[in-house]
Formats: C-alpha cells, structure tokens, sequence
C-alpha cells in the first residue's frame, strides 16, 4: 500500500532535493499511520494534500552550491570554448559549411521578403499628408457587374470645391499621367508628368529645391523635377526659363522640386503644369468645363479631406452627386466616393462583385513563403546541430568529470550555438547586399537596405538571438545533464523518439518545397498558355510613334508617301490607339435586332485605310477598307467578338448606328488581343477617321535590319517634327509588358522554390550524412555478413524516400487548392493537369535520392575492417 | 542582533520540540501538536515552521535514523538552542509578568 504515485513524483519534481529526503519520509510515515487509522482512500487523498502542502517557497528553494569557487566568466574557460567551438566546425568543415549556408540563405531569403513588404507597406508614405489625401472614384453597376473607375467628369471637381470647401482641404484636378515633349532651345525630350491644380506641390508635399510651392499661380508655368531640370538645364539655374511643352505652348519654369521617390504613385510625375494651361490649350477640356459635361470621365481627381473628418464620412456625402447632375446615367447606379491613398497601392482592383483586392494577395503570399522558409532554415539549422550535438557527449562527460558546472557547460553550448548563428546573420547580410540589385530588377523595385532603421536590426538581431538559443537550448540543457559516467563508460543511448522531429522536419519541408514547385510550374505554364494565344495581327517589325505636336496632323499622306520611298517601311497608317492597347470604350450602338434592354458598349477604334495591311489582321468574312470604295467612308469592321455579341448572322453589308451615325459592315476580322492575354477579346469596332489619330503605326522591312530602318524613319520624322524628339515602341514589347505582372510572380516564385528546395536538400543532406555516421557500424556488420551496395543503399535511403513520399501526398492537394483558386481569376487559363503533379514528385524524389545516394553510396563502400576496428 | 519574535505557530512547534526532546522531529511534532490543540496540522505548515525557527537559529538538526515505514528515509531530529530556550524563557516571563499585572475583576468571569 502505497502512497499516489503521481503526488510522489510531483513532489520530487518541485520539492528541493536537499529537503527531499526527511520531507517524503514525514509524508511516508504519516500516509502509513493515516492508512492503519482511516483506511487506505482516506490516508491517500490526505496524502495528496499534504503534498500540496508543500508548495511553499521554502520548500522550493534549492540550496546554493557552496562547494563551487568556480567562476563562470573566466578568461581561461572562455578562451577554451572559443578554441573548441572553432575547432569543431574546422573539424567538421563540409558539415559546418552546410548548416552555416542553410541557415544564411534562408535568413537572406527572409530578410529580401521582409524588405519587399516593407517597401509595399510604405508606398507613398513620402507624401506627408499620405493620411488624409484620397483619390475621388466612381462606381456603377452595368449588366450585373460592379465596375470601378477613377475617371471623372470635370465639373465634379468644382463642385467639390465650392459645395464642400468644409470637407476639403484640397480638391485638385489631374489630367491623366502622359508623355509630352519639353523643349528648351534646341533640347527636346520625352517626359512623363500632368497638368494639376496649382495645390499640387502643398498637397504632395513635394520637397521644393528652387521656386516656391505657390508656382503653379501662374498660368503660364511649370514645375520641373531635379532630374527633368538636369537633363534639360545642366547645372544652370532653370527658375525663369521660358521653355515649350508639346513645342506648342509657352511657359516659365517656376520651381524644381526632389525627384519623388520610387515607392510612390507618382513616381513618373516629372514635372507639373497648370491645370488652367490644359483647360486653355485644349479645346475640348475647354468644353468640357464651359458646358459642364457631366458624362465626359476623361480626368482624375485627387482630394486632402479636411482635419476633422474622415474618408467615410466624406465618401457618404458626395455619394450621389453623379446622380444628382447626370440623372440619365442612373441605370448603372452610379456613386462617387473616395480610396484612401493608404489604400491606392495595395488594394487597386475590384473584381465583379465589387470586393476590392490587389497586391495586397502577393504580400500575404510572400509573406508567408518568407516566415516558411525562415522556418525552414531556422528548424533544419537547431536539426543539425542537434543532432551533430550527441556526438559531444563524450565531451560533457569529460568536463563533468574534470569539474565543470552545469551552468558552465550551459553557457558553453548556448554561446557557441550563438557564435554560428551570429556568422550566418552577418553572411546573410552580404548575401543580401550582393542579391538586391538583381531582386530589384526582377520585383520592379528600387529597394536599399535599411542599414539605419531600428526596426530592422531588432527584427534581425531578435530572429538571431531567437534561434540561438534555441538551437543550442538542446545541447545546453540536454547534453548538460547526463551523468558523466554513463557517458563515458558508454552505456548512455539517445531516446527512441529523438529522431522524431527530425523526420516531422523533412516532410514539413519537403511539402512546402514540392508546393512551390508545382506552383512555379503553372504560373509558368499559364504564362506560356496565354502567350500562345493567337493575337489576330502581326506585331513582329511593328513599331508605334505618338502624335504629339501639331506638326503631325493633316499631312497624313505627304508622311506615307515620305516614308513608303525610303524603302524602310513596307506600311504606314494612324488609328486613335496603337493595336497593343484599347484605350476608348463607348456606349450608344444601335442595330437592327438589338434587345432594347442591352446597354451594349463597344471598344471603338479610329483607323485609316492602310490599318489593316500595317498591322496584318486576318479576315473571316467580307474585305479590308478600301479606297476604291467612297462609300467605306461610312465604312465599319468588326471583330469576331462583337459580330457574336450583336447576334447579327450575316453581318457584311448591316447597319450600326452609333451616336445617330450610320455606317455599314463591310468586314469581320478576328479576334486582336488588344487588352489583357489572358481574357477574352473585348467587342471591338473599327471605323476609318484621319482626324481620331494619336499613334503612327508603321511595319518595318524585315529585309532591312532594324537599326538601318530606323535611322531612315527617323531623318523623315525630324523633317516633318522638327519640335519632337523621334520616340517609338516596339509593338512586341509593348505587348510583352502585358504579362509583366505574372513573369514577375513567375520569376520570384521560380527563385524561392529554388531556394526552399536548396536549403531542405542541406538539411536532407546533413541527416542523412548524420545517419551514415551514426549507423557505420551497422554497415560494416552487414557488409562482413555479406549485404551488397545495393542493399545497403536501399537500406539507408529507404527512409528518406519514405519521408518525401509522405510530404508530395501533402502537397499535391495544398498545391491544387491555392492553384486552382488563383487560376481562377483569369478567363483563359490552362488546366492543372495530373502530369505537372507526377513530374513534380517524381524530381522531388530524384533530387532526394541523389542527395542522400552520395552519403548512402559513400558508407556502403567504405571499408568494414577499418569502420569495425575504431573503437 | 537576531530578531527574536517569534509567531504563535512558532512558538508552539519550538515548545513541541522541547516537549519531545530527542525524539522531535516533523510527523512527531505534528502528532504532538495535534494532540495538545485539538487542531489538524499539516505537515507542510510545520516543516515550513522548522525551516523559519533553524534559519533564526532556534533550532539545531541533525539526520537521524531510517525507517521502514519512511521507506529506508532518515528523519531530521531538531533540538533547541540556547538562542531557542532563552527566547521561550523571556516570552513566558513577559507574558507572567501581564498577567500578573492583571487586576482580578478586569477579566470576565470565566463561568467558575
């Protein structure tokens, strides 16, 4: 009859060890006396609280070790760690190297992902009113879709001005970011920048080199970035100068402020004009504002809300002001409100339903790969040295034996782990250094490493600190308290289940390996998918010129002619926008047999006769315009798209109205990807203006090289625009930039499978080494009895495959599930087929074996006279 | 100088040991107690006790010897010091001396 077993043992556990012995004898003797007088249930629950008792400081207060003088901080000792930490990573160098690197990659890795959010996080926080600044949108509902746009009519800005001054700080006025020529003298270049209200640089904030931020007042001026009033001004001092925008107009350079910098949204804002300069120069601006055209959305406007209130509130009274002077649009609902400049950057899309998401998605994703490979290299790293630690038994022994402490051998281990941990963090950081340039070439970034940000070196220096101490808490406490004599006498033996975490580990790695592999694939393979869709025209030779000066208007022909004869163009022809971009949209079509309810809306596209041999579209039905025709005039094609969409069977030879105009089909072509690869074409109109053109299309001769055809073009540009620089696009870039957003993705994705799958074959290497090591014996035993290599290789690989099988039945469905949902969001997309899974773990298994084979494969051929005579 | 204070606990557990003499020890002073105050005692509160009055230096203790219903564990054997016997000395002459001060009709009949 004893005493509850567990109370003993809880008892032991807290009760100091010197009292120990007379306090369990007290409990003893009473628990027996109890036992006798009360009965055994009795005796025992009293016991249990008795025990509890004894939950009291000075029962759990060990006594201090009075036998040690020794220091723990002596110069001798220290100098004695040091000397045998280095020597065991010199004696083990391939090991040392192995997880010094996993775990320095893993944390640059982290650190690259932890500086792209950073940077995505801080967009636009140069701007000091980044809080209170908001871009006006609308929204409308049309044919059950939610549709969002920051394009707004021009009247809507003065009324936000005048009927809601007690809302506003700011309300300014933007015409959309463009390119125009800036001339000074005889230098002429192509610059990006807007017309805006003259609140702009107070709104912005922006950083005034020379001038004041009042120079907009003025009508006749302009802002100049510091590197635009470089380029055109050199040193000089550029407050003053008169110089030309579109060689058209006159104005006074009246400030240069700081370049803005490349995390904001107004990175391309080269320089500012006055809103009143656009209103004036343009005719139909003009318009617009005279007659208060309430449906013409052509500008952007940007607003600072006023201290004391906030966007909602904003947002909720100016909700309806499109309905209140547009009424006629009232069928798409339309409601003005306002998207926080905090929100500009990382939540920029709506989808249908009209749930707002953007790139927010990416910095969730990479943010999680980032923590996941952190925790990749972080795990592996404490694996190994765990693991590599048993073979340091032998040592504690001895320093137990020869008078070490425990704290002694605590602080040992713990600051030698730290010491490898603090190599790896400073490799990291060059690691980083060295890779940025070429992470910001592939994330579209200019991101520095912030060398002087606190939050940086905590994070850095915590993590470390972190996963110091815990990959060295294992040898520290564990190691540190066996007894010296087991070990050194031999009998001591690692647990049965210590290998457990380890095998938890590579299945944990290799299912987030396998799922960035299969992911890299597809997003690739959907990349290729929508590259090669048919794009309905040529774009190989194609280049595009803007119409940006006067002088390019109304010599259409004389320009063909000029450049026909040089024989470096095979076509030339205008249209209102170049064939990669479909830049109007309009509603207002009708045709015989049309639904009454539709509110059908068209691209519509202005070209001239020789569009169609410029950028060789492909007919399906009836002809190209022609001269021979007068009557193409009122001519019109279609594509594919909208001859479906228009339910017309025949369509050669029908009537389309748009706007009251009449005109007649006289071709359908097919389908030209002018938006997006990966969504269907849009229903698109073509019809033949000379006057609607912005882009000069031009097919080089592809018998000429390219360079010899431009300097060519360019001696007739500089004849007929003397004001322009002669500035063109290669239609197959323009149209190659269209899958930047998913290389980007691609390309990253490809570089962190790549390094997931580098840092766990490290660890898988390094266990398996450990593995080998520990089961040499083994080996030469089996081989003296006769097993073959090969055995011996399927023995010691066996396990691991076992592992990875293990991990690739996790992934696929992780993998399939976040795909598919991703996939999603594109109309035209490749199927996840079976085979990528398949190819995906039969690498994933290859490049196991060929990991753990060089280990295996070294161990089954060595020698078993010399592995069974070391002892 | 020690603090010589002592709580009524205390006091009580170091008078037991000089009850018990030699054979004081935690189960014994427990009993012992028990059987003078009628009330329960846990061995806890009198170890904790022991603790206190050794600190103080009342106390002297040495490990005695094993038995089998301790399951082979020595018990510790406490003995009063000087220190101890002397505190007791001056708390029972204090408290003599305030009852001897006390006139007879200032404490309420006790029902005899």
């Amino acid at each position: 009859m004893k005493p509850p077993r567990w109370a003993d043992r809880l008892l032991e556990r807290f009760c100091a060890p010197h009292l120990l012995e007379e306090i369990q004898g007290d409990l003893h003797e009473r628990f027996e006396r109890r036992r006798v007088l009360f009965g055994e249930r009795a005796a025992r629950r009293q016991y249990i609280w008795e025990v509890l008792g004894f939950l009291r400081p000075f029962a759990l207060k060990r006594k201090r070790n009075t036998t040690s003088t020794t220091y723990l901080v002596s110069p001798m000792m220290l100098q004695n760690y040091f000397k045998i930490a280095f020597r065991n990573l010199v004696r083990h160098k391939g090991y040392s190297a192995i997880n010094i690197v996993g775990l320095a990659v893993g944390m640059a890795v982290a650190m690259l992902i932890g500086l792209w959010v950073w940077d995505e996080l801080s967009y636009n926080k140069y701007h000091q009113n980044y809080e209170r600044i908001a871009k006006v949108m609308q929204r409308g509902t049309f044919n059950g879709e939610v549709f969002n746009g920051d394009f707004l009519p021009l009247p809507l800005g003065t009324e936000l001005r005048t009927s809601f001054s007690k809302d506003f700080e700011h309300v300014m006025m933007s015409s959309w970011p463009g390119e125009h020529i800036l001339s000074y003298g005889d230098k002429k270049f192509t610059k990006t920048g807007r017309y805006l209200s003259p609140a702009a640089p107070d709104m912005l904030t922006l950083n005034m080199l020379a001038g004041t931020r009042a120079g907009l007042q003025d009508p006749a001026s302009i802002l100049l970035s510091k590197s635009v009033a470089q380029t055109l001004f050199g040193e000089g001092d550029p407050v003053g100068e008169i110089m030309k925008i579109d060689n058209k107009l006159d104005v006074k350079v009246t400030g240069v402020y700081e370049d803005l910098p490349f995390n904001t949204e107004f990175r391309e804002l080269t320089f500012i004009a006055p809103w009143d300069l656009y209103v004036s120069s343009e005719e139909w601006v003009k318009q617009a504002q005279d007659n208060a055209e309430w449906n013409n959305n052509s500008w952007h406007i940007l607003a600072q809300i006023a201290p004391n209130t906030n966007f909602e509130a904003v947002s909720t009274k100016i909700k309806d002001l499109k309905l209140k002077h547009a009424p006629e649009v009232a069928f798409v609902k339309p409601e003005i409100f306002l998207h926080p400049m905090s929100r500009w950057h990382l939540y920029d899309s709506w989808d249908k339903a009209g749930k707002v998401s953007g790139r927010i998605q990416y910095v969730w994703l990479f943010g999680i790969i980032g923590v996941f490979v952190l925790l990749l290299a972080c795990i592996n790293f404490m694996n190994l040295s765990t693991a590599r630690s048993e073979k340091r038994a032998k040592e504690v022994g001895i320093r137990k034996a020869v008078g070490s402490v425990r704290t002694q051998l605590i602080s040992q281990f713990l600051s030698e782990s730290l010491l490898v941990v603090t190599v790896a963090f400073v490799l990291s950081l060059l690691l980083v250094w060295l890779i940025l340039p070429f992470f910001n070439e592939v994330a579209d970034k200019e991101i520095a490493v912030l060398w002087t940000n606190p939050v940086f070196w905590l994070f850095g220096i915590g993590f470390s600190l972190f996963t110091g101490l815990l990959a060295g808490s294992y040898p520290a406490f564990y190691l540190s308290s066996f007894q010296p004599v087991k070990v050194l006498k031999g009998t001591f033996r690692i647990g049965r289940f210590a290998s457990m975490p380890r095998k938890v580990l590579v299945v944990v790695q290799f299912t987030v390996s396998v799922t960035l592999i299969i992911g890299t694939v597809l997003v690739f393979r959907q990349i290729q998918y929508a590259k090669n869709r048919p794009i309905g025209y040529d774009r190989n030779g194609l280049i595009t010129v803007a119409m940006n000066t006067p002088e390019l208007y109304g010599r259409y022909n004389a320009l063909r002619s000029e450049l026909l004869q040089t024989g470096a163009v095979i076509e030339m022809s205008t249209s209102s926008t170049p064939a990669t971009h479909l830049l109007s949209k309009n509603g207002g079509f009708e045709w015989e047999g049309k639904d009454p309810n539709l509110k059908a809306q068209f691209g519509t596209v202005a070209v001239t006769h020789d569009f169609g041999k410029t950028v060789g579209w492909q007919f399906v039905e009836g002809r190209d315009f022609s001269r021979q025709f007068s009557t193409d005039s009122s001519g019109m094609v279609l594509n594919e798209t909208a001859a479906r969409y228009m339910g017309i069977k025949d369509p050669v030879g029908k009537t389309i109205k748009w706007d009251g105009r009449s005109f007649h089909v006289v071709g359908v072509v097919k389908d030209m990807v002018m938006e997006s690869p990966f969504e269907p074409a849009f229903q698109t109109v073509f019809m033949l203006n000379y006057d609607w053109a912005s882009v000069i299309n031009i097919k080089l001769n592809p018998t000429l090289s390219i360079s010899e055809s431009l300097a060519k073009i360019e001696t007739i540009f500089r004849t007929f625009n003397p004001g322009s620089p002669f500035d063109y696009k290669f239609s197959d870039q323009q149209y190659a930039l269209k899958f930047a957003a998913e290389e980007r993705i691609g390309k990253l994705a490809a570089v962190f499978a790549v390094l997931a799958i580098f840092i766990s074959c490290l660890g898988l290497f390094g266990l398996a080494s450990f593995v080998a090591e520990q089961r040499t014996k083994e080996i030469g035993i089996r081989k003296v009895l006769g097993a073959t290599v090969f055995n011996l290789w399927q023995l010691l690989s066996k396990d691991f495959v076992f592992l990875v099988l293990i991990a690739f039945v996790m992934a696929a469905p992780l993998a399939y599930y976040f795909l598919n949902g991703w996939l999603q969001k594109y109309t035209y997309r490749t199927e996840i087929s079976w085979w990528i899974f398949a190819a995906t773990g039969a690498s994933a298994l290859l490049i196991t074996l060929l990991t753990v084979s060089f280990q295996a494969i070294k161990a089954a051929l060595m020698n078993p006279v010399k592995t069974l005579k070391t002892e | 100088m020690r603090r010589n204070y002592l709580g009524e606990f205390e006091e009580l557990v170091l008078l037991t040991v000089a009850v018990l003499h030699e054979g004081a020890y935690g189960v014994a002073i427990a009993d012992e107690l028990e059987r003078q105050t009628g009330r329960s005692v846990s061995l806890s509160a009198v170890h904790a006790a022991l603790h206190r009055l050794e600190e103080k230096a009342m106390l002297n203790s040495r490990l005695g010897e094993a038995t089998a219903e301790r399951g082979g564990r020595r018990k510790r054997l406490f003995t009063v010091t000087a220190l101890g016997s002397r505190t007791l000395q001056s708390i029972r002459e204090t408290r003599n001396r305030l009852w001897d001060s006390i006139s007879p009709q200032a404490l309420p009949a006790l029902g005899l």
